[in-house]
């Protein structure tokens, strides 16, 4: 039935009003056979008859891939684009994941054709280029930690907590016991846990104290012989920083345990305070977070490991030396964990991390690292008479709100961040630390204008004023979405992972 | 500094909203004696220009106008235009993963047409939303097939590439797990079956090999499979190359298969970012690391995408996950997507006999050429070979770069029972008078006095 002109609603929300998205099926329902997107210049050595040059190994079946022509490719990718939310169109303030600005200049230079087609296996003398880039993004980043050795080789933050903890237990073993634990505060992310067990280490939690920081007595009670290290999250999850981290390393230390920090959270720190001068033995770092790559819808990342001197001979191989003017991989490291990637790490991350951090400069690099702070206390400030604040500690580049109050009128931080994409903006990161119930964890970064976090802090003091007057309208968002709600119950239930053809 | 969105007067604003009177107020509940009272040592801020001009230098000491027989795990194809267009979209680029599925509909709809899609080409059941790379990849295979079988040790064939069994060592090692090496024999390049027979036992989790092999050599997959599963022990294969399984035939007896996907439309970067990706037999879904995006519909009927099954993962499960991969590799695997749908169901497989034929010229004329010699020569192959000469490898790679040509791989490195032995690498891109260049400067050994 056609829509009469005063159904047409054209209302703003927030700082959105709708705007129509295209409908587009899967890949394989506009594949049509005969249809090219391809077309490979001819052949100027002899054919060959695959059947008969690889007998058994022969493919006699296609694979079931589409057909298509350019512009329907084209078409096809740019309308799934136009249903994601980025950082390019506003605010994501998702907490922990330090969602800044991704600059254009890093994706020019990472396609540079003599860094983007280099060879892992080019000799050296035809690599000096990129291993100059990787030399002075390591020293970078080590003056930026204040830690003395670093290695670019893990892929991802999780990938870097790994060999973290890797060069904990071979400094060890190397002193004649690996010990058994690793102590993990129940702040922190998934990924520490699932990091120590993988190493082979038991999980031992630590309870948070009333702060929401580490409890120097249990921590004192809990740290024995036995304890490998503490994975340590500074600032923590709440975005509050541990303003007693040198007890917590004299401790460790004092009982031969190390301190590893996860530098999810070092947006908080650059060009402040550096984790090496506050007793830190090891630490990663996400280029992908605070060094601005970009998280290309979930990867890929970067997370290099710096540590202290006498952790250095066990990093993974091969390690980046100096040696008569020119660079080159020093493959014979007998004490090192030895390899945790094939050839040297996510070698364009490294490339868009160091453009990152020559743009800024060291004036830029704190500048920066103030406004995250700056921006998260703005929003602090602005919400913490409508949600409740669990903890009252001083807040760096995050903040953590409860649901506790809209919680008593049935709306849980979830249905708060659905309806927050209705005024514009992307969910904040919900329900996470586990230490607080129903948590808001809000990271604006320091790429947010005076405007737009006005915008979200209307857009949150709006939403709670929902949940006291329309609370069903929360409930039930998104409503301005493609797709509402949908059933994750199902998906899991019986999962469908791939697309199957409709037989006949 | 450019980046930052904010003026003078709007700090001073908000620091008075806040109650503030100096930025260091925020900062004051870090310990005095830590606090950094000095500018960082690293290179002043630049301006665009100068970023561009310093990269571009860099790329230049790279030296750019070498033609290159390499491989070995790091492939050179072509890479249609339309993929870098449509990645640089803010949409794909700057997004998070997918976790609030109403608002990132576009990436959960790619990542299932790319699970989809490898799913195809190597047979499997279904594939995960990626890995970070094949070597990671297969390590964590052997993990999961661990998992499966409740049984602690791995056989792995030395034919897997070298630096995949390194990082699959440094994975295991410190969890006490025990790998069994296995050879191949001399005339074929091939996994040594007898000996593999002789490796797995009732205690075998997984039989991890590769193929086409670290020699460029297609293995004898069935064969290979009827080993592992006579003792119960899980097939794992892994896929370096993916653009073979355009004619290769999918390992389909494997019980995993470890890919990298890095020949489906991404640059060699100096090894990274590369795309790895886990797929296998339904049965085995439970146990698999990584993401996963799932069809379902919402509260109106509409088909829509959701990342799934997440009670696998670090998120839900902490030190019971799976695996404590979080970030995996989800551009670079959308890369692979738009790559396969410009090749598509044709292209693929007319793509890999280009490469087919490319290595089948260049092995013949490369071993044709006085004192080289074509190893595991009647063994099948794709587009990667070994080349035996009596001159020292040393000599002749000089000689080839002095025509600005890098020429095979060392493999003495690795193989040391293989003496003046090299891997050679020839895909669509290496022109035959470039072959034919390298095979004259090839011959021109110096006569020995």
């Amino acid at each position: 039935m056609a829509a009469t002109v005063e159904q047409i609603e054209r209302k703003t929300l927030g700082k959105v009003r709708p705007h129509q998205t295209q409908n587009e099926g899967l890949v394989f329902e506009k594949s049509a056979p005969g249809k090219r997107g391809y077309k490979l210049p001819p052949l100027d050595v002899p054919e060959v008859d695959a059947k008969a040059a690889l007998g058994a190994a022969y493919r006699e079946e296609k694979a079931g891939l589409p057909e298509l022509s350019e512009i329907e490719i084209i078409r096809h990718f740019t309308r799934l684009s136009t249903w994601n939310y980025a950082i390019d169109l506003g605010m994501y303030p998702l907490g922990s994941c330090t969602m800044k600005y991704n600059p254009r200049v890093n994706e020019f230079v990472a396609r540079i054709e003599g860094l983007a087609e280099a060879h892992p296996y080019r000799p050296e003398s035809l690599a000096q280029g990129i291993l100059e880039v990787i030399d002075l993004l390591q020293k970078c980043l080590i003056e930026i930690t204040g830690m003395d050795a670093i290695t670019l080789q893990p892929a991802a933050g999780a990938h870097g907590e790994f060999t973290g903890i890797l060069l904990v237990r071979a400094w060890h073993e190397s002193r004649g016991n690996a010990r058994r634990k690793i102590l993990i505060p129940d702040s922190a992310h998934g990924t520490n846990p699932a990091t120590a067990a993988i190493c082979g280490y038991q999980v031992e939690n630590l309870k948070s104290n009333a702060q929401g920081g580490i409890d120097l007595e249990a921590l004192e009670r809990q740290v024995d012989e036995d304890t490998a290290a503490l994975m340590l999250t500074n600032p923590s999850t709440l975005g509050v920083f541990e303003n007693e981290i040198h007890k917590i390393a004299d401790i460790l230390h004092a009982k031969g345990a190390l301190l590893y920090m996860d530098g999810a959270n070092m947006n908080a720190l650059v060009g402040k305070v550096r984790p090496g001068d506050f007793g830190v033995d090891v630490m990663h770092l996400n280029l992908h977070k605070t060094f601005s790559t970009p998280h290309g819808g979930g990867g890929p990342g970067s997370g290099p490991v710096a540590c202290k001197k006498f952790l250095e001979p066990f990093l993974p191989t091969p390690v980046l030396v100096k040696k008569d003017g020119a660079l080159h991989w020093d493959f014979n490291r007998p004490q090192s964990v030895g390899r945790v990637r094939a050839f040297y790490g996510n070698t364009g991350m490294f490339i868009r991390a160091l453009a990152y951090i020559l743009a800024n400069g060291p004036d830029g690099l704190r500048q920066t690292t103030e406004d995250a702070v700056l921006n998260a206390n703005y929003i602090r400030k602005n919400l913490e008479d409508l949600y409740e604040l669990p903890y009252k500690t001083p807040s760096m580049h995050e903040v953590v709100f409860s649901d506790k109050r809209q919680a008593a009128k049935g709306i849980k931080t979830g249905d708060i961040a659905k309806r927050l994409i209705d005024y514009g903006f992307h969910p904040y990161t919900v329900s996470f630390p586990l230490i607080v119930h129903g948590a808001l964890m809000i990271e604006p970064t320091e790429s947010e204008s005076l405007e737009e976090l006005d915008l979200f802090i209307d857009a949150m003091r709006s939403i709670a004023k929902e949940v006291e007057e329309t609370p069903d309208l929360v409930k039930s968002a998104p409503h301005s979405t493609r797709v509402s709600r949908l059933d994750e119950v199902q998906a899991a239930r019986k999962p469908v992972l791939r697309w199957r053809p409709v037989s006949n | 500094m450019r980046y930052l969105p904010k003026s003078p007067a709007e700090r001073k604003q908000m620091l008075k909203a806040i109650g503030a009177k100096a930025i260091d107020d925020l900062f004051a509940i870090i310990p005095a004696e830590y606090r950094l009272t000095r500018d960082l040592d690293v290179p002043r801020q630049q301006g665009e220009s100068e970023i561009v001009s310093y990269f571009k230098a860099a790329g230049q000491k790279n030296a750019t106008d070498y033609a290159s027989f390499l491989g070995a795990g790091c492939y050179r194809h072509y890479r249609p235009v339309v993929i870098d267009s449509l990645v640089q979209r803010g949409e794909l680029l700057t997004s998070y993963t997918p976790y609030q599925a109403e608002i990132t509909q576009g990436t959960l709809q790619a990542i299932f047409e790319f699970q989809t899609m490898i799913a195809e080409l190597t047979g499997m059941d279904v594939a995960n939303a990626s890995m970070y790379d094949g070597s990671t990849g297969a390590a964590e295979a052997v993990l999961m097939a661990m998992r499966v079988t409740g049984r602690q040790k791995a056989v792995v064939a030395s034919t897997v590439h070298p630096e995949y069994r390194e990082v699959l060592q440094t994975y295991l090692r410190y969890r006490d797990l025990p790998t069994a090496e296995v050879g191949y024999v001399a005339e074929t390049g091939r996994v040594d079956l007898k000996a593999l027979d002789a490796a797995v036992t009732e205690e075998t989790a997984a039989v991890l090999v590769q193929s086409p092999n670290f020699f460029g050599v297609i293995e004898d997959i069935p064969a290979i499979a009827e080993i592992a599963h006579k003792k119960g022990a899980l097939l794992i294969v892994s896929i370096a190359e993916a653009v073979s399984l355009g004619v290769v035939r999918p390992p389909v007896e494997a019980d995993i298969v470890s890919m990298e996907a890095q020949s489906f439309g991404v640059a060699l970067s100096y090894g990274g970012p590369f795309c790895g990706v886990i797929a296998a037999k339904e049965q085995y879904l439970r146990q698999m690391p990584g993401r996963l995006a799932g069809q379902t519909v919402d509260g109106n009927g509409n088909r829509g995408f959701v990342l799934t099954l997440s009670t696998r993962e670090q998120h839900i499960r902490r030190e019971k996950a799976t695996s404590n991969i979080c970030t995996n590799q989800a551009l670079v695997a959308l890369m692979a997507t738009i790559f396969l749908t410009v090749y598509g169901k044709e292209g693929i497989p007319e793509l890999a006999e280009h490469n087919l034929a490319k290595a089948a010229y260049a092995a013949k004329t490369l071993s044709e050429q006085p004192g080289a010699k074509l190893l595991f020569k009647d063994s099948p192959r794709f587009h990667e070979f070994v080349l035996q000469t009596q001159e020292p490898t040393a000599q002749w790679t000089q000689r080839l770069l002095d025509e600005k040509i890098v020429g095979g791989l060392d493999l003495g490195r690795w193989y040391p029972e293989l003496k003046n032995a090299t891997l050679w690498c020839v895909t669509e891109v290496v022109a035959r008078e470039t072959i034919d260049h390298a095979a004259k400067v090839l011959a021109a050994a110096p006569v020995e006095a």
